[in-house]
């Protein structure tokens, strides 16, 4: 005899859940989260705000007055809408192309920019935004996403863990360790992996064999939620029951959204011409979140041209205030630099503490 | 007081800080109901409960990245690497993220942990365990480094290191482990972190050790004292950030040093000693500034320990190289 292999059918367990269609249209009704008409017209602000974002920090990088910077288009709904399933009490850590979700979460935005510039006060969250920096190293945050988690499951708190990472990033050691610690911990932690299809240039299908990264959610003995990351009413209720199960008690969940970006990998000499064809860029630009909801909302009579066009303004105003905000912050020096390594300088760095002083005094 | 071996006086540390502090948490692999591989965690999750005292998942990458969330949730997380030839697999988690947390986000986070694990060679151990790797933890900066010698200091910087509120790596030599008892005072009591300890007053030349060489350096400074050769025997206890001063005052009396270190000559931390000595008191030294270590090669197979660890004569061997320059 021969045995069955156990992933026969296993791609029908990770079909992905879609409610908003290409056309705007609801498909399955019965999936359609509560959210107000005041809820969806924030969320469609927050979306095209975000693309607005990227526009500008895409020109203003290439003008030299911003830093490292990882574009965001395309991604809005996978972005936006999980964040928006969150209360400002939940822990978020992003990766590096998370900012999106820290500026929605309380971080200013002149801080967002000198986070790209590399600035220590970028990454110094105020007070009341939970949050760490956007994490370099692909997949240490999914580790301390458990450790989160476990830590606000101990505390008792209603809260959840929440952290992103990409395709590419599902192949990590990391990865599997943080959901399979979260998993035996039954930890409240949500893991957003979102599918852009490409890592750097390496494209998903070369990052494993399995057909959804998903079902790597089953490894660990966790629900995993393949949804259409282009549709943001499918991401904010998966999400959104991902944090009612998890505050419940019920464990992690891990998501998988299906997106793209239609950006370079980052601002950093990436040409994505190398390794994409128009045919796949135009496949995905008709799968636009901001086009899709744009018809519903419209379809609706709670958007227009007008809100769009004064949401457009606003952005671009705001940015403009923040670089300007950012170009005026005061200098890093070598001093602060070794005034934020330890509570207590050790004896090296009290030595080096005073020969700095006295440089900088000059 | 109490005569204690080093593992007791750690287990009691242990307790003392489960005991004065909440937020403590104990947790790796086997240290819950197990009560630690060897015995150091013994007792603790009966007394304190699985909710500060548990087992993990067997991955060291998780355990620490773990430490660096629970930290944010105001925990003081004391972590255990079973072997600290494992710590390869968490090097990111220790030095990529703990190490980092308190300077990447200008003070807003911080991490508060101190990941213990054994090492150290003499006791025939398998395959990575016995790896002298502090040299690699002292060149990352963000931590602290202490490695004690004996049963007191145990006690003491290991309550020091768990109330610390930046993470420290709290080595332990397998080999002191149970090799012999000492007083231990049962009282809380803390010995500062980056504070060295002359172990034996001497005029003639200064051995600077730390963990199971400490024992080596003053057995051969009793050697050494009957060829009339007076060794002053100074004892690190953290091995990062180094006492300068106390390494110093003591050349600028003897005039001559030897640094001796169990790990290979490439590795450890005495060259960066050596470093100080010659740019703080080069005017001082009677000859150059000797080191005792192993050989470069990679930790020996078991029954090689005996012909490769450096022990006393070697020590003693390099004392009169120096005494003879």
């Amino acid at each position: 005899m021969s045995f069955k292999s156990p992933l026969e059918g296993i791609d029908e367990k990770f079909e992905m859940i879609q409610i908003l269609n290409e056309d705007g249209e609801i498909v399955n009704e019965d999936a359609m989260p509560d959210l107000s008409d005041e809820d969806l017209v924030e969320i469609m602000r927050r979306m095209v705000y975000t693309r607005v974002l990227d526009q500008r920090s895409i020109a203003l990088n290439r003008q030299g007055r911003l830093g490292f910077y990882a574009p965001t288009a395309g991604q809005e709904a996978s972005q936006i809408g999980s964040h928006f399933a969150l209360e400002k009490e939940d822990f978020l850590l992003p990766a590096y192309r998370d900012v999106p979700q820290l500026i929605w979460h309380g971080l200013p935005l002149y801080q967002a920019f000198l986070f790209s510039r590399g600035h220590f006060h970028g990454n110094q969250m105020p007070e009341d935004v939970n949050a760490v920096s956007p994490q370099i190293i692909i997949g240490a945050q999914i580790t301390q996403a458990a450790g989160v988690a476990l830590g606000l499951k101990r505390r008792g708190k209603p809260n959840v863990a929440i952290t992103y990472t990409g395709d590419g990033g599902a192949s990590q050691g990391d990865f599997y360790e943080g959901i399979n610690f979260a998993g035996a911990y039954q930890a409240p932690a949500i893991f957003v992996v979102q599918n852009n299809q490409f890592a750097i240039s390496v494209p998903v299908e070369k990052q494993s064999a399995a057909n959804t990264i998903a079902q790597k959610a089953a490894a660990v003995g966790v629900p995993g939620f393949l949804v259409d990351g282009m549709d943001v009413f499918a991401v904010y209720q998966v999400v959104k029951e991902a944090r009612e199960r998890a505050v419940n008690g019920d464990g992690p969940t891990l998501i998988e959204t299906m997106t793209y970006r239609y950006g370079p990998h980052t601002m950093a000499g990436d040409d994505p011409t190398r390794y994409r064809s128009e045919d796949m860029n135009d496949k995905w630009e008709k799968r636009d979140p901001l086009v899709r909801f744009r018809k519903f909302l419209e379809g609706k009579d709670l958007w227009s041209e007008e809100k769009e066009n004064e949401v457009i303004e606003t952005a671009k105003e705001e940015i403009k205030a923040a670089i300007k905000k950012a170009d005026g912050h005061d200098k890093q020096k070598v001093t602060d630099l070794i005034s934020i390594m330890y509570e207590e300088l050790p004896s090296n760095l009290k030595e080096q503490m005073e020969e700095y002083k006295e440089k900088e005094s000059k | 007081m109490a005569q204690m071996t080093m593992i007791q006086a750690i287990t009691d540390a242990l307790s003392t800080e489960l005991k004065n502090d909440e937020d403590v948490l104990v947790f790796g692999e086997d240290v819950g109901q197990n009560g630690g591989v060897f015995r150091a965690t013994e007792g603790l999750q009966e007394e304190f409960g699985e909710e500060r005292v548990f087992d993990t998942p067997l991955a060291e990458s998780g355990i620490i990245g773990m430490s660096v969330g629970l930290s944010t949730q105001g925990f003081r997380p004391v972590p255990e690497i079973q072997f600290f030839g494992f710590v390869y697999e968490a090097m990111d988690a220790v030095s990529g993220q703990a190490a980092r947390m308190r300077y990447r986000s200008g003070g807003r986070w911080h991490a508060p942990i101190t990941i213990r694990s054994p090492f150290g060679g003499g006791v025939h151990t398998p395959e990575l365990h016995a790896d002298s790797l502090e040299g690699l933890m002292a060149q990352q900066p963000g931590l602290k480094v202490v490695i004690p010698s004996n049963p007191y200091d145990a006690k003491g910087l290991l309550i020091s290191s768990i109330r610390e509120n930046d993470p420290v790596i709290f080595l332990e030599h397998m080999k002191l482990y149970r090799s012999f008892r000492e007083e231990v005072p049962e009282e809380e009591f803390t010995v500062d972190l980056g504070k060295a300890n002359v172990k034996r007053e001497g005029k003639d030349i200064t051995l600077i050790a730390y963990g199971a060489m400490v024992h080596s350096s003053l057995k051969a400074a009793e050697e050494l004292e009957k060829e009339n050769i007076d060794a002053e025997v100074i004892d690190l206890r953290t091995v990062q950030p180094i006492d300068v001063d106390t390494i110093i005052e003591s050349v600028m009396k003897t005039n001559r040093a030897v640094v001796v270190q169990e790990a290979q000559r490439q590795a450890g931390i005495a060259a960066s000693i050596v470093s100080e000595i010659q740019e703080r008191a080069i005017l001082h030294l009677e000859a150059p500034v000797l080191r005792v270590t192993a050989p470069d090669t990679v930790y020996p197979f078991s029954q090689a320990e005996e012909v490769w660890l450096p022990n006393y004569e070697d020590i003693i061997e390099k004392a009169k190289q120096s005494i003879n320059f």
